[in-house]
């Protein structure tokens, strides 16, 4: 038997580092030991084959929870999921998650003293088509503040969940918003040493995704790791 | 070309995506010896993590419609992740050679940038001896912090501890 084709390590610098001191949380829970290196095997290069079956999609957040339209400036989210070879992830599930337009999540754990909306729970879920593209309806969330230092307040931003073809290829990262002034001083978004890789996570305003009368668009492309061709593909 | 997309943490508030029925892989009607797969996650000052998303993939037996062969946990207010799932049996390694059953485990939580991949053996099991991972961690205490102990019928722990003293192999994958 032949033994599956790897995907490609991360380029240096364009993931952040598990010990990530400006990042408080990081201090107790990232390990001392080195990773211990594992030549990928069909636990790795294999993965879930979720379907809109059996994992309904849900791509209207703004009306998801109670079919009253959620408070809040209505934003389409779209873009593109490809690989490191520029191919497009088709049928993979993408599933997000956010703070409401006040910057409160609909979560025990969110304290805030900012309102809930009883018509915004802030999750969906969606799967990408034969192009790899996604696209998403929800509200811009609002920035909210956080214990992890004085003042500390998160830039605006949407959690997505990717799993692409393999337990490897598996993704969560943030989404963050053009010209915002409060990703200088963020250390999640900071903890990415490579500048352009923080680029990335900066959706664009896209005038074309936006609908008249109706939302402003940003896109959000996503690449997933990526493997070399194998001989058959090729 | 395009690179991959840098991680970021999955923070305390994930739990918005939660469904608890995807902590049993058997909920679509996969028949087959089934375990429960539990234990506790615990930091750096040996506090349980209380927060964390906890996954699973196994690449044995094969998905199917009756068996995703993937779960998420949460860990509840004792840190404890807990799986229904049917026993892996041997998959291929490289090279020729077989891989001793396992489960592939991934944990996320709010102060992790990134994913922490690790696997999940099963105590006993004759192939453990001359699997290729195992055998490649030197330190048999640490080669330990992989294997699973069965603590009551098909139920089998692995706790999980991100930091310091028998700090869990985490994996560069």
């Amino acid at each position: 038997m032949s033994d599956p084709i790897p995907f490609r390590p991360y380029q240096p610098g364009t993931q952040p580092e598990y010990d990530t001191p400006a990042y408080g949380s990081t201090r107790k829970r990232h390990p001392m030991q080195k990773l211990h290196a594992l030549p990928q095997t069909v636990t790795e290069t294999t993965g879930p084959g979720f379907t809109a079956l059996r994992f309904p999609p849900s791509e209207d957040l703004t009306t998801n929870t109670t079919g009253h339209a959620a408070i809040g400036e209505r934003i389409i989210v779209a873009g593109t999921v490809m690989d490191e070879n520029a191919r497009p992830v088709p049928n993979t599930m993408v599933e997000i998650w956010q703070a409401n337009a006040t910057g409160r999540y609909d979560h025990p754990g969110d304290q805030h003293d900012a309102p809930l909306d009883p018509n915004f729970r802030g999750a969906g879920r969606v799967f990408t088509d034969a192009e790899g593209r996604y696209r998403f309806l929800t509200i811009r969330p609002g920035a909210y503040p956080w214990p992890n230092h004085r003042n500390a307040w998160r830039p605006n931003h949407i959690h997505f969940s990717l799993f692409g073809p393999a337990f490897a290829t598996r993704l969560v990262t943030q989404m963050y918003f053009p010209g915002d002034p409060l990703l200088a001083f963020d250390p999640i978004y900071q903890g990415t040493a490579d500048g352009e890789a923080r680029q990335r996570l900066v959706a664009a305003f896209d005038m074309d995704l936006t609908e008249a009368d109706w939302a402003l668009g940003y896109r959000f492309d996503i690449v997933l790791r990526g493997r070399d061709a194998t001989p058959m593909e090729a | 070309m395009p690179i991959a997309t840098a991680s970021q943490t999955v923070g305390p508030y994930w739990h918005l995506l939660e469904d608890p029925a995807w902590a049993d892989l058997t909920r679509f009607g996969a028949a087959g010896e089934t375990l429960t797969l539990t234990g506790t996650v615990i930091d750096g000052d040996g506090a349980p993590c209380t927060d964390a998303c906890v996954e699973i993939w196994q690449a044995d037996p094969p998905a199917s419609d009756s068996f995703p062969g993937f779960g998420r946990s949460r860990t509840d207010a004792r840190g404890e992740y807990r799986f229904l799932t049917l026993r892996p049996g041997p998959v291929p390694g490289r090279g020729n050679a077989l891989q001793a059953p396992h489960i592939a485990i991934c944990v996320m939580a709010r102060g992790l940038m990134k994913g922490l991949v690790t696997r999940a053996y099963f105590d006993g099991d004759a192939l453990n001896e001359t699997d290729p991972l195992l055998m490649s961690i030197e330190t048999p205490a640490r080669r330990g912090t992989l294997v699973a102990k069965r603590t009551e019928g098909a139920v089998w722990r692995l706790d999980i501890r991100l930091q310091g003293d028998g700090e869990t192999v985490f994996l560069e994958i």
